[in-house]
């Protein structure tokens, strides 16, 4: 089937019918990994019987559903979509297939500042401090790393990259010096935050965290076609009447706070803004929203099914979900690559 | 009106002056060629009259209005500017490729208006990369890609269209296949076209107006029969040539006979 064209007053739109598709696909995998996220767990619900419990608004299997499993669920979805969309912003923008929240040193940034915050603090002072240090060290060390980056002006993908590599060591070095200097007990809750968890979600992460996504996403969803701009000749883009260094920095502030929140909660999670964006440029091969949606759907999934494997397959333990996407993705995301090595 | 001129334009990157008090009037709805050495200044001098290099001294003028302080999208409707060898974007099709020529035109409500169509359609027709429409760039071969960038420049819809060097890197039919295509949107559609080329004989061929440089100064400027002369040839690449008429067309032609020393 060919393309669609929208066009309702102002508005308009050429919708590519396979990109669109494939991104559908993937949502609807999303879904279902969500709906069987919902019915595993210590006790297993199948879907009859927890849609039966959630209409009776009551009860046993209403209060896991909704007070333990929704929450964490949602969670989840929320940490890996922001991620992969982080990640394939700074794809785009960087030009380079491996960069991701952790290559500008983002990750880095947040881990060193909960780390510290553990470890001098103690955890002491609300709830609130962990995600605020959190996205304060993600902002703090992109900034630097922009700002280092300067030179006359103007930025490149190549010099951000490799300053960004720079300070993602310099972060993993306070994160080591932290839990070395921090109290012995400390240092294990601040591993499993490392690690990347959303153990022990409860409504008001998720609510939080969605609500201030759906913010930024309300300034990013405007700035896509910036980004699909990205990889363009900078002498190109600007001979069509695009701001290069302005939609530079406003699409790496925007992936920037995407993974700063997702750190804030789900933590360090490493691997999946890597991953996830780069499964959805194999999976919808052409350019634009459908492939940053995939992404995101693709992100939602892997981050759901590892904290699902982690807190049923090991039963009684619950194992942070950062571990499985990094023991079941690396091995996927390796062996992608060496099939097309043969089949190209 | 859309005539671009520069006006005591002094260029350089850095400390580094390359282009000094230099002064230009690009002639409307003609093929100009910027000829010159390498390191000349042609190409930084087809930059600022594309507004990407901020002049240390003197104006660019689009339109009797200074072009670094115009909005960059109100340009962009004016003028389309193919830089040398762009990198080609992955997993672009073609026609996402040529439809981005329209950014200037579209916002995020507007993205595919039905004159973004009809221009889009036109623009790959024009070039010749209609059939190309749902390829994606990075399979094209080099004279493909650079009729796709063309393809782009055209859906753009500017009066004035600026080249750097759009033909270096095609085989001699390729070369010919650009040009005349070139040549057939400055005589049908009345643009001004600018480009920057290296081979004296096609710019001679195709260019009505041709501007020879050196040192980042303006040697000669004429119809080719004016510029195209030995002493010329001379001043501008240090070359002892002989000029012969074309034989195919009776443009001069320039027969290398050695360097000057």
């Amino acid at each position: 089937m060919g393309d669609m064209t929208i066009r309702l007053a102002g508005y308009s739109r050429r919708i590519a019918w396979r990109p669109w598709r494939l991104a559908g696909l993937s949502l609807l995998t999303c879904v279902v990994i969500a709906l069987v996220s919902l019915a595993c767990g210590r006790v297993w619900l199948p879907p009859g019987e927890w849609l039966a419990g959630l209409k009776r608004g009551e009860g046993a299997i209403w209060l896991i559903v909704t007070q333990l499993r929704l929450p964490r669920v949602v969670l989840a979805a929320e940490v890996g979509g922001a991620l992969a969309l982080s990640g394939w912003i700074l794809q785009q923008v960087l030009r380079n297939p491996l960069a991701s929240p952790d290559t500008l040193g983002l990750s880095g940034g947040a881990s060193a500042a909960v780390v510290a915050y553990l470890a001098l603090a103690a955890g002491q002072g609300g709830a609130w401090v962990r995600p605020v240090a959190a996205i304060a060290g993600a902002l703090l060390v992109v900034a630097s790393v922009y700002a280092l980056a300067l030179r006359g002006g103007r930025v490149t993908p190549y010099r951000l990259i490799l300053i960004g590599v720079g300070m993602g060591a310099l972060a993993g070095a306070v994160v080591t010096l932290m839990l070395i200097v921090g109290r012995a007990e400390l240092a294990s809750s601040a591993y499993v935050w490392l690690v990347g968890s959303v153990y022990g979600a409860n409504r008001a992460d998720a609510v939080t965290l969605g609500g201030l996504l759906a913010l930024v996403l309300l300034f990013g969803v405007p700035l896509i076609r910036y980004a699909l701009l990205a990889p363009l000749d900078d002498a190109l883009a600007a001979g069509i009447g695009v701001s290069v260094p302005a939609s530079r920095l406003a699409l790496i502030g925007v992936a920037s706070l995407l993974a700063g929140l997702a750190i804030a909660w789900g933590g360090a999670m490493a691997f999946v803004g890597l991953f996830a964006p780069h499964l959805a440029r194999r999976w919808v091969a052409v350019s634009g929203s459908a492939q940053a949606l995939a992404a995101v759907a693709i992100g939602a999934s892997v981050v759901m099914s590892a904290d699902l494997v982690g807190r049923t397959l090991f039963l009684p333990l619950d194992l942070p979900a950062g571990i499985f996407v990094a023991a079941v993705g690396a091995p996927f995301f390796i062996g992608l690559l060496i099939r097309e090595t043969r089949t190209s | 009106m859309t005539s671009i001129r520069a006006d005591e334009l002094t260029l350089g990157y850095g400390r580094k002056t390359v282009v000094e008090g230099l002064t230009l009037d690009v002639p409307d709805g003609a093929t100009t060629v910027i000829i010159g050495g390498n390191g000349s200044g042609k190409s930084t001098l087809l930059l600022a009259l594309g507004r990407l290099l901020v002049p240390s001294r003197g104006r660019v003028l689009l339109a009797g209005a200074d072009i670094q302080r115009s909005p960059t999208r109100e340009i962009a409707r004016r003028l389309a500017l193919l830089p040398q060898q762009p990198r080609t974007p992955e997993a672009m099709t073609v026609r996402q490729l040529v439809a981005l020529g329209r950014h200037p035109y579209q916002s995020w409500l507007a993205q595919w208006s039905q004159r973004d169509e009809r221009m889009v359609e036109r623009a790959m027709q024009r070039a010749d990369v209609a059939d190309l429409a749902d390829r994606v760039v990075d399979t094209l071969s080099g004279g493909q890609r650079q009729r796709v960038w063309i393809a782009l420049a055209v859906a753009q819809d500017t009066p004035l269209l600026l080249l750097d060097e759009p033909i270096s890197f095609l085989d001699p039919a390729h070369q010919l296949d650009v040009l005349d295509l070139l040549r057939t949107l400055n005589r049908e559609t009345r643009k001004t076209v600018v480009m920057v080329l290296h081979d004296l004989n096609l710019a001679a061929r195709y260019g009505d107006h041709i501007i020879g440089m050196r040192d980042g100064r303006i040697v000669a400027e004429g119809t080719p029969e004016t510029v195209m002369t030995a002493d010329n040839v001379r001043a501008i690449f240090d070359l002892v040539c002989r000029i012969v008429p074309d034989p195919c067309v009776g443009t001069p032609m320039c027969v290398p006979v050695g360097r000057a020393l």
